[in-house]
């Protein structure tokens, strides 16, 4: 009990891989690909947890420069993909990742 | 119980704010304390919109319910509280409940860190102004939620319409901002701040208001926040998205009774917010003006007295105007109740004179008075200026208020590192 | 600043943010989902402050919860969902997506359970006022080759969403 109470590392990495899981069942087994997205997000901020939760640990700030950085990073590759999304509705009118399969036309 | 006691007086005698020193009973009663104020203040914008507008437009605006319309917005929110909750058909439930919520949550949030004096804020986070510019731009997903759940389309145009209205202001508020936080590092140890109440110090320390600094960049600063702000609000003249006669009232068109009232404390607490952020940035938040020119016991003594003689001069106006009544057996009550008001005031302009109060309440008057001043300026651009077209909207939000504002930035750091260039050089001359 | 009730608010902070993880993945309505993960985000920038993470929870709030995911809303919003709400939401292989995230939740188990003793139990202390200052001095002196790096792919971003999502080219 006293473990639990005491908040320490260990407690926000487990936090950062429980998130990371779900965003990884997320990606695997979901079809609509704005969902999978999101859970790419997910997957994202769970690293980003990790990254701060260990340089609170080590004193240094380099964790949380490099957590500002993913942030950018999700930024731009969540406006990529949901440009590239966009596009690909407008020629087949759905948004089911089972069905963007060009190559098989 | 002594302890207890002894906890909650802790505050009183310290120099930091509730959240700093860590005592939650202050801090919730400063919580409690804002609440009301907002109230009070939302209630008195809607009368004060209402009869400035009419006078601009050369007629009386509302005069029956009170005195002079005074109980005409607690009549309105009766109104609002009494009429049926309509939900339309097939809309999303849950959305639709959530996002009004949502806007007066991130609204409200933003008198957390909101300086009234230099310990007169619920917290002084040392992140201050990114807080206040994160949070409400969370009113943005309100606002697209509103829009989206009410499944019907002028409700999604006009969301569409004022999120991307708001989205795209904010890129001007920050930088007009970040250009204010560049001069707050022009203090002898190089080090600026992002805390509401250490912007206003560096203010007192430089000995200028902000606004003034390095002549006309701080004042073009400030008129780009003032631009932005209006228009990150959806008020006039940007208020297209939720103008009657483009949209039918956007996207609350589908919200009745209780919400829609939600919206629209969510919108004036909102400029009540922004208008508290170009205070504190631009104007010198809580100082009184010329503090350090006008010094010394006297000036303090004449400055001290400014609150307890503007609420004197409010309850002389009451009473000019009941002894102009019509001397009908109609207007009885309504000039009795405008006396006992006019009385009220002159009450508290009284109480406001005795140091004891006036020497804790004058930051709080001095904010107050330049955010009043703030909303005049928010009514009068509704009854002066003509509204914008959207295309026209966007244009100045992209085309003239971003390279504006990039400029600035570029000038103030230029100006703000030739004063240290020069500073250093000089004290490298002296050496030599 | 003293910190107050530290578990109490760790485990409620997670809490929200395991319950929007899950509510992300499994309903059927995105626009549910896109409230679920604002949910979530906003309770990790609660976690940053308890990290004493201040300038990283400011930008959290601003950039993912205030811009990404109102792309997001927008996006749904355009793309219409009615059709795919009645269509199947999990796919054919979601047994071998769950095995294989099992698989990897194994993984970590095991890693943290035999590793925890890696981690010095050691009171750290609480340096928050210079947490901005110290953030950029790193960001504009020893990073600053990635921050320019960075700000050239935001504008590859930009550029090619603009293209990807225009009519005609």
């Amino acid at each position: 009990m006293d473990a639990m109470l005491h908040i320490s590392t260990l407690h926000y990495l487990v936090l950062g891989a429980a998130l990371f899981l779900l965003g990884v069942i997320g990606v695997l087994t979901r079809r609509n690909v704005v969902i999978v997205l999101m859970s790419i997000e997910l997957i994202l901020n769970a690293v980003n947890l990790n990254l701060v939760a260990f340089s609170r640990l080590w004193g240094g700030l380099h964790g949380q420069v490099f957590a500002i950085f993913v942030i950018t990073d999700a930024a731009a590759e969540a406006a990529v993909g949901l440009g590239i999304l966009i596009a690909f509705f407008r020629n087949k009118e759905t948004i089911n990742v089972d069905e963007v399969n060009l190559l098989k036309w | 119980m002594n302890e207890v006691i002894q906890y909650i007086k802790s505050y009183l005698d310290s120099d930091r704010t509730p959240g700093s020193a860590g005592n939650m009973f202050w801090a919730f009663v400063y919580i409690v304390l804002i609440f009301l104020g907002l109230s009070v203040a939302v209630i008195a914008m809607n009368w004060l919109e209402r009869k400035i507008l009419a006078h601009m437009q050369v007629r009386l605006g509302p005069m029956r319910v009170g005195p002079h319309g005074l109980l005409q917005p607690i009549a309105d929110a009766l109104k609002l509280l009494l009429k049926e909750d309509i939900m339309p058909a097939e809309a999303d439930g849950f959305v639709f409940w959530v996002a009004p919520l949502l806007v007066v949550l991130a609204a409200f949030t933003v008198f957390i860190v909101v300086p009234f004096g230099p310990t007169h804020a619920v917290t002084d986070m040392n992140i201050g102004v990114l807080f206040m510019l994160g949070v409400s731009s969370l009113s943005v997903l309100g606002i697209v939620m509103a829009g989206w759940a009410s499944n019907s389309h002028y409700p999604l145009i006009g969301a569409l319409r004022s999120s991307a209205q708001m989205v795209s202001y904010e890129v001007a508020m920050g930088l007009a901002v970040v250009s204010v936080i560049l001069m707050t590092s022009l203090n002898d140890a190089g080090t600026g701040t992002l805390s509401m109440i250490g912007i206003v110090q560096a203010q007192l320390a430089q000995q200028e208001w902000f606004v003034f600094k390095f002549f006309p960049l701080g004042l073009i600063g400030f008129f780009i926040f003032a631009v932005a702000m209006v228009a990150e609000t959806n008020r006039a003249p940007f208020d297209l998205p939720e103008a009657e006669s483009e949209l039918t009232a956007g996207f609350h068109t589908e919200y009745s009774g209780f919400r829609w009232s939600l919206f629209f404390l969510a919108e004036y607490s909102a400029m009540i917010a922004v208008s508290s952020i170009a205070v504190t940035l631009w104007l010198g938040g809580w100082l009184r003006p010329f503090p350090n020119l006008l010094h010394g016991s006297t000036w303090e003594l004449v400055f001290s007295l400014f609150p307890g003689i503007s609420f004197l001069l409010l309850a002389a106006m009451c009473f000019y105007n009941t002894a102009r009544m019509p001397k009908h057996p109609f207007f009885r009550i309504q000039t009795i109740g405008l006396g006992a008001f006019g009385a009220l005031l002159g009450l508290i302009g009284l109480i406001l004179f005795i140091p004891a109060v006036s020497v804790r309440v004058g930051d709080i008057y001095w904010f107050s008075i330049k955010v009043a001043a703030f909303m005049y300026l928010y009514i009068w651009y509704r009854g002066t200026f003509p509204r914008y077209r959207f295309d026209q909207l966007m244009k100045v939000g992209w085309k003239i208020l971003l390279p504006m504002g990039l400029g600035l930035l570029i000038l103030t750091a230029g100006v703000g590192l030739r004063i240290e260039l020069w500073a250093q050089f000089l004290e490298m001359w002296h050496r030599l | 600043m003293t910190p107050v009730a530290t578990p109490f608010f760790f485990y409620l902070l997670s809490g929200i943010m395991l319950i929007g993880g899950i509510l992300v993945i499994t309903r059927k309505n995105a626009v549910h989902s896109a409230l679920a993960l604002i949910g979530t985000l906003l309770a990790q920038a609660g976690l940053y402050l308890m990290l004493y993470a201040p300038f990283v929870a400011g930008v959290q709030i601003i950039l993912y919860a205030g811009g990404i995911m109102v792309l997001f809303l927008f996006v749904i919003m355009l793309v219409s969902i009615e059709r795919t709400m009645k269509e199947r939401q999990f796919n054919r292989q979601w047994l071998v997506g769950i095995v294989a995230a099992s698989v990897l939740g194994g993984l970590f188990i095991t890693v943290y359970t035999k590793g925890k003793d890696i981690f010095p139990m050691r009171a750290l202390p609480a340096v928050e006022a210079q947490n901005t200052q110290n953030v950029g001095d790193l960001l504009y002196g020893q990073y600053m080759f990635s921050f320019e790096i960075a700000s050239l792919l935001l504008l590859v971003a930009i550029i090619g969403a603009v293209v990807m999502a225009k009519k005609r080219i």
